[in-house]
């Protein structure tokens, strides 16, 4: 009997093995991109283009050497006379005939992604939460109609919203800074933010706050002193997904920075080594950005699930 | 004793005058001050704009010759976009992308919320390795699936032909294959997401509807359809709901993994938008284009809350 429909504890033993293999299968192959990533990242450029696909090689940081590094080709006699490398990685360098030139600007947009995602998920928390608060408790005009709009600023593809805030950064001389890319990212995380923010604030009793108000408290004490400590959870859920979001966030990025304020999505896909894609290097940028969203998705699970599903599911 | 009383109710009257003086400020004020900032930035950066490209759709305005006279148009921007036959095409290959990705997800992710639902052990650390693809930067990802997919060095190729005997597969390359290659990264991607929501569903079915189906003798196909289904429908409705709305605005992705090509295969609605813009600058025109595309996602996303809402009711 196949009991699809089985409520969960009914399910018999034979069963559950089938389906928890399918599920480790599903699982197993889904892994096989990431883990390539990983792998590629250990590869020389040979082993990276050879056929058929090598999943046995010999680990290197060549891929990791070249993606913090620009080099340049040299002389072999050149390279004999500059005498024997100072260092682990020049060495690795040399034997592709290539001399370190300096440092690439991995690190510098690693950096931007930094600052941007964090700046920008503390303004979208702090003025969610503020927000949130408003609209959970107090009477506004058109809260439905404010609260669908601030949904529906999701649904204009960034690319044409792109169009007139890149005429209004070059206005407001924010082009290509990361206050004006901090700024874009707060006002689109602005509504997950509100959303969910909203549906915590919910859940928390009235009566806490009038308790509080009839022991002497203001309104903004009774905020700040009952309601803010019971919101850490649901504003720590929050935090991770706008910080998830601006740290993936590309067309924006794409289209709006371009040396200054670049964040490392547009720049991993044009790391080019000779003879197009460096594979090594762009597979070790991948790793260095994807690995922190990983380990944070493993972590944070529990409190992931409100957020991914925009506040409809609750626990 | 009595000393310690009296202090102790003029503290009380102290912190009372401060409290009432604080409390001064009407609910209304502070309602303003706590919903003012979302507004204002949410008007200046997402109104605003929407605005300025509305009335940018009716001039003929290039936004890299900013010293050019803009010109007011009327709406020949719109008569020539939709008497073009090329927005057809990208419309239809939006399209083509929209539905098969959601029939993907649909089925892979409602049938493995139905395995992982059966709780066998270990099911919660699966479960949180499944969703690793879609916490990913589609931009990164894609450019990585452009290795993956290479036909002669590439492991997709190598696996499918050494499974099925298909020869070297130039997924990006070719013409038949390249709107599959987007669609099966992009299903690799989501599915965890579909997966999610039919999960939350199923775990708000009721034990005591299945013990009711058990007295009535249903057999496993009448519960799925009876009980399970419907439970998990706005769910899954949701779902789709979120996905097609980011679907039909896709970008990063397909930018990095075909960038439209090869021609304009894969060349999505967004994709195109981005080539007018910001390559071909004909930034009226392109505004337009955006017009469309959003009142097009307003539309149909309307339209869809109100059937996911008989759904529920």
């Amino acid at each position: 009997m196949s009991a699809s429909a089985q409520k969960p504890g009914q399910a018999t033993p034979l069963g559950k093995f089938l389906a928890g293999s399918a599920v480790v299968l599903y699982a197993l192959v889904a892994m096989i991109p990431l883990i390539w990533i990983l792998a590629t990242g250990f590869k020389s450029p040979p082993d990276s283009i050879s056929y058929p696909p090598k999943v046995f090689f010999e680990p290197t940081l060549e891929g990791y050497v070249n993606l913090f590094t620009t080099r340049s080709r040299q002389t072999p006699e050149y390279i004999e006379s500059l005498g024997p490398p100072k260092s682990w990685y020049e060495e690795l360098v040399r034997k592709r005939n290539m001399v370190i030139s300096g440092p690439s600007r991995f690190a510098d947009r690693y950096w931007n992604s930094i600052v941007i995602g964090f700046g920008s998920t503390f303004l979208a928390v702090f003025l969610g939460t503020l927000a949130a608060y408003g609209f959970s408790r107090f009477r506004v005009p058109l809260k439905d109609d404010l609260l669908f709009f601030i949904l529906s600023t999701r649904m204009m593809p960034p690319v044409a919203v792109a169009i007139p805030i890149f005429l209004m950064f070059r206005q407001l001389g924010l082009s290509d800074t990361a206050a004006g890319m901090i700024l874009l990212y707060t006002a689109v995380n602005l509504s997950l933010s509100v959303w969910l923010l909203k549906g915590f604030v919910d859940e928390i009793p009235r009566e806490y706050e009038e308790a509080a108000v009839v022991d002497g408290y203001s309104r903004l004490q009774a905020f700040w002193k009952v309601v803010l400590p019971q919101m850490r959870a649901g504003i720590a859920a929050t935090a991770i997904f706008c910080l998830i979001f601006a740290w993936n966030e590309y067309a924006f990025a794409l289209l709006l920075t371009s040396g200054t304020a670049q964040t490392a999505p547009p720049f991993i896909p044009i790391i080019i080594g000779e003879g197009g894609l460096d594979w090594p290097a762009v597979a070790a940028g991948t790793t260095l950005f994807l690995l922190p969203v990983v380990v944070f998705t493993v972590l944070l699970r529990n409190q992931l699930l409100r957020g991914i599903t925009f506040g409809a599911v609750r626990k | 004793m009595p000393d310690e009383a009296q202090r102790a109710r003029r503290a009380l009257t102290v912190s009372n005058r401060i409290a009432s003086k604080l409390r001064g400020l009407s609910d209304t004020a502070i309602a303003w001050i706590f919903i003012g900032p979302t507004i204002l930035l949410l008007l200046a950066i997402n109104i605003f704009p929407l605005l300025w490209t509305i009335y940018l759709s009716f001039t003929n305005y290039r936004a890299n010759q900013p010293g050019r006279p803009v010109r007011w148009i009327g709406t020949r921007n719109y008569e020539r976009l939709l008497g073009s036959e090329d927005i057809w095409g990208y419309l239809q290959a939006t399209a083509h992308f929209v539905i098969w990705t959601m029939i993907f997800q649909i089925v892979i992710g409602f049938g493995l919320a139905l395995l992982i639902n059966r709780n066998f052990r270990g099911a919660s650390f699966w479960t949180t390795i499944i969703l690793i693809p879609m916490m990913l930067s589609p931009a990164v990802v894609g450019t990585f699936w452009t290795y993956i997919y290479q036909p002669q060095t590439g492991i997709f190729s190598y696996i499918v032909d050494f499974f099925a005997g298909t020869g070297a597969l130039d997924m990006i390359g070719s013409v038949a294959l390249a709107p599959w290659s987007i669609i099966i990264v992009d299903t690799w991607m989501w599915t965890p997401y579909i997966m999610l929501l039919c999960l939350a569903g199923l775990r708000s079915i009721p034990d005591y509807l299945y013990e009711a189906a058990e007295i009535d003798r249903a057999n496993a196909l009448q519960r799925f359809w009876y009980i399970t289904l419907p439970r998990v429908l706005p769910f899954l409705m949701l779902a789709v709901l979120f996905r097609g709305i980011e679907n039909f605005k896709m970008f990063d992705l397909v930018v990095e993994l075909t960038s439209g090509g090869p021609g304009s295969t894969t060349e999505l609605a967004s994709i195109n938008l981005k080539r007018e813009a910001f390559e071909k600058w004909r930034t009226g025109y392109s505004s337009a284009f955006a017009i469309i595309l959003f009142v097009t996602i307003f539309g149909l996303g309307n339209i869809y809350v109100k059937v996911l809402n008989k759904v529920k009711s």
